[in-house]
């Protein structure tokens, strides 16, 4: 059975507190801690992108993974913020690791389950024994539009999955996708900032393709959700995954390990797939995870994974998501966060 | 190898000099010195220039000045060894009247600064531009590196770095060349903004316009020619490595050490038989590594030196008495040939209220980038 | 248009790959083709180590066009752990934490841009331990 051989993340060090956004723009931090489960988010260095991001957490993998990245045969980098708009973040990531020239790479995008997608296609390949072992990464540094509600959660960060037939740390038994022409939030060529559709990101699509994903997954798979030990879903914002989880009947103990929304902000492509790096970090042999991500425009990507005996070999060997989400913080004011992310003009 | 003598010198304002062109101040420069050594031809010329190129896009400078000098058909030659071009330009110059190439040579330095270019990306360029300036250091970072290590290894203090531009500037104020004629007192220096931890805005020698030149030629022309003349008694140059991070040490410039044993051993002088010097102070912790370097005291006394007056006009060896690169100005290629300027001028008694006292032996020293090259002259009265 | 010489330059850049005599042991980064030691022209070709210790630096607080928007910013000269040495920015880290001695981590960033429109450039920089 193919699965993730080794995992791994990496978010940055910097942090602003949903109460500095709130200031700026007049808006009631209270009201918006209650009702989108936001605190604070991570917040990208002007030397990170989503290249160094997925670059840090792949050697996390590899830590994880103990393979010589020369047998990597594939390399797939799903994210909403790739440094060039022709020229796959891939390409500058296997010279960092010294994968290659034998290997295939691609960019993916779909807005926030260009991660999942890799990994779906990582994955597969891997499954079908034309490459022995693949690399899947979910990072973004994505922009929320100053004043926007998406501001106080659009956040930076990644995670990498190293697929393999050999050694693997969690099985992938199963995976499903839902997809459809769903106009909720893109972003068209040329333009800074996404636009959304308010209230529609809601029920018509967030909830549609998740609980619509879910629930085919489960029939897929013959299983209930009290059979799982954890369960990640995408997270938008802090409320929506609770909502989708109960609807799709788990509890909120299943959720809590991979809800780190809150803390971490909406990593875009990186959001589930960090949170099944944190549940990975804590995992026990033969736990089941359930994972499902959400894209707009729109789609969700469906997973069953299940935690082998070889998981608690790996877990030490690289840094663990929620250190890397609790220490070492540095906050920054508005000021510096619109410096750091590019919203001042600057004479150039 | 014959005996060379320096018998002409000339140079301009050093400062901003927006009208005049690079071509403009190096003729000038030229022609005062040709007309201070009275000759009537020249046989051949040295221009030192780091980096006409990047400020006035303009290139093959040789060829340039020897058309612009009316002087066409004399082999001109462009020196560039960054802020040594001019050091370098006059020992290619020693060398062609001391080996009997030539008889009369002109050696020019210059440098036009002032004409819009990135100054800082500019003079980067005498770094290593793919380790160093690549991964964002500046000049001054690369001073500011060597003075944290050397307040780190000897405990020079602050106050003696800074000790450095307050002495140079009291002596720019008798030099009538000098782009700042002002004093500036030790809280302005430590007041000043910062521009590379620890160095600050008056730490740091200007952006600067300007142009010098000096004729050379045989001492039996030079005697012909009856004029005041001063002698070339040792003329040397070694070089480092490019990158500050692949020195041995950080506090000992081995291409100064260098240059100075091979000056020392060449001359059979010893550092105290120097009377006086001109010395790199590119920044102010320069001029402090190079004065110990130089042998004139124990590694990492530079700093007491300086705050102790050793290092003042009236003091035991004064340094820069021309006001140094901090007072008088730093047109970088140019600033090689100023400080020749300084030592004749010094050796024929005629630096005024500069004049060291019963100078018979000066000695300048003139660097490159953050010391990878380095040239010594040594000048003796007649 | 700097695509080829930045093309070269990263092994190093990226990999950290440096030169080590095979006569002398002396390591080279970058890669050299004559030993500054030994003059010998053998080599083989290692990774440097990641992890290392400040031995001098300074706070750039004037930078080149380039480097304006991170200004200031505190840049080291590290002697990593098999002994050869590199310039790089400290990252992450408060500038008046920056002291000699201090040990640091090798980590991949964004050096800098080549304007708008032109390549995104990447090394090595270092945050502290």
């Amino acid at each position: 059975m193919s699965g993730i051989i080794g995992y791994g993340s990496y978010l940055p060090r910097y942090r602003i507190k949903v109460e500095n956004i709130a200031k700026e723009w007049g808006a009631d931090p209270k009201a918006i801690k209650r009702g989108l489960q936001l605190f604070e988010k991570t917040v990208p260095g002007l030397d990170e992108d989503t290249i160094t991001i997925s670059v840090a957490a792949a050697k996390n993998a590899l830590k994880r993974a103990q393979i010589d990245p020369k047998e990597i045969g594939a390399v797939y980098i799903g994210s909403e913020s790739h440094p060039y708009a022709v020229k796959p973040s891939g390409t500058i990531l296997i010279d960092a690791l010294g994968i290659g020239p034998d290997v295939h790479v691609a960019s993916y995008e779909f807005a926030c389950k260009a991660g999942t997608e890799a990994m779906f296609v990582a994955n597969s390949l891997v499954k079908s024994g034309e490459v022995k072992y693949a690399l899947a990464i979910g990072a973004d540094t994505s922009q929320g539009a100053p004043g926007d509600a998406l501001e106080y959660s659009a956040s930076a960060g990644g995670s990498a999955f190293i697929m393999g037939n050999e050694n693997v740390i969690s099985e992938i038994l199963f995976t499903n996708s839902y997809t459809s022409d769903t106009p909720d939030f893109w972003r068209r060529e040329h333009e800074f900032y996404p636009r959304h559709a308010g209230r529609f990101t809601g029920e018509p699509a967030y909830f549609k393709h998740v609980v619509g994903a879910g629930r085919l997954l489960l029939e897929k798979s013959g299983m209930k959700p009290q059979d799982f030990k954890y369960a990640v879903f995408h997270m938008p914002n802090g409320k929506f995954p609770q909502a989708a989880g109960k609807k799709l009947g788990f509890t909120k103990e299943q959720l809590e390990t991979g809800w780190i929304v809150p803390w971490m902000g909406n990593t875009y492509s990186g959001s589930s797939p960090t949170g099944l790096s944190a549940v990975l970090d804590v995992a026990d042999p033969g736990d089941l995870i359930f994972l499902v991500s959400f894209g707009s425009g729109a789609g969700s990507d469906g997973f069953i994974f299940k935690v082998t005996d070889r998981i608690k070999k790996v877990q030490d060997k690289a840094p663990k998501l929620k250190d890397m989400l609790d220490k070492n913080k540095i906050y920054l004011d508005y000021g510096e966060y619109a410096k750091f992310r590019e919203k001042i003009i600057l004479n150039e | 190898m014959r005996e060379v003598a320096v018998i002409g010198t000339g140079m301009t304002q050093f400062g901003e000099l927006w009208n005049k062109s690079i071509k403009d101040i190096f003729v000038e420069a030229s022609q005062k010195a040709i007309d201070d050594a009275g000759v009537d031809h020249i046989d051949s010329i040295y221009v030192g220039a780091m980096s006409s190129g990047l400020f006035v896009g303009q290139e093959h400078l040789g060829a340039v000045m020897a058309d612009y000098l009316g002087m066409a058909p004399v082999p001109a030659t462009r020196v560039e060894s960054a802020c040594a071009s001019g050091g370098m330009s006059f020992r290619q110059a020693y060398l062609d009247v001391s080996s009997g190439n030539s008889e009369i040579v002109l050696a020019g330095g210059v440098e036009k600064m002032n004409d819009g270019a990135d100054v800082t990306a500019a003079l980067a360029t005498a770094a290593d531009q793919e380790y160093e300036v690549y991964n964002g250091i500046t000049f001054p970072g690369l001073y500011a590196m060597i003075a944290n290590a050397h307040m780190h290894e000897y405990k020079t203090t602050r106050e003696q770095i800074a000790a450095v531009a307050v002495k140079n500037h009291k002596n720019g104020i008798n030099n009538p060349n000098a782009q700042f004629r002002n004093q500036i007192t030790l809280e302005q220096v430590l007041n000043s903004s910062l521009v590379a931890d620890p160095l600050r805005l008056l730490d740091c020698s200007p952006v600067t316009d300007g142009a010098a030149a000096v004729i050379l030629c045989s001492m039996d022309v030079a005697k012909k020619l009856s004029k005041n003349f001063v002698k070339v008694i040792a003329s040397t140059q070694a070089s480092d490595t490019i990158a500050l991070y692949q020195r041995k040490s950080f506090t000992t410039l081995n291409a100064v050490t260098k240059a100075a044993d091979l000056a020392y051993k060449q001359t059979g002088l010893k550092p105290s038989d120097i009377d006086f010097a001109e010395v790199h102070d590119c920044f102010t912790i320069a001029e402090i590594v190079v004065f110990e370097d130089l042998g004139f005291c124990e590694k990492g006394c530079g700093g007491p030196a300086v705050e102790e007056g050793t290092t003042s006009l009236d003091g035991k060896i004064p340094i820069n008495t021309s006001g140094g690169l901090k007072s008088k100005g730093h047109p970088v290629g140019a600033t090689g040939i100023a400080q020749i300027i300084e030592l004749s001028e010094q050796l024929t008694g005629k630096a005024g209220k500069r004049q060291v006292k019963n100078a018979r032996i000066g000695l300048a020293q003139n660097m490159g980038g953050s010391g990878a090259s380095c040239t010594i002259n040594i000048l003796e009265a007649v | 248009m700097i695509s080829p010489r930045y093309a070269r330059e990263i092994p190093q850049r990226y990999r950290l790959e440096a030169s080590k005599c095979k006569s002398c042991g002396n390591v080279s980064f970058p890669p050299r083709l004559v030993c500054p030691e030994c003059k010998s022209r053998e080599f083989e070709t290692i990774k440097l180590s990641d992890e290392g210790k400040i031995l001098t630096y300074t706070i750039i607080r004037v930078a080149s066009d380039t480097f304006s928007k991170i200004t200031p910013f505190a840049v080291a000269i590290i002697e990593v752990n098999n002994g050869a040495r590199l310039m790089a920015q400290i990252a992450d880290s408060p500038i008046d934490e920056v002291t000699i001695g201090k040990m640091v981590k090798i980590v991949f960033r964004k050096i800098q841009d080549e304007g708008k429109s032109g390549l995104h450039c990447y090394g090595y920089k270092a945050v502290l331990m």
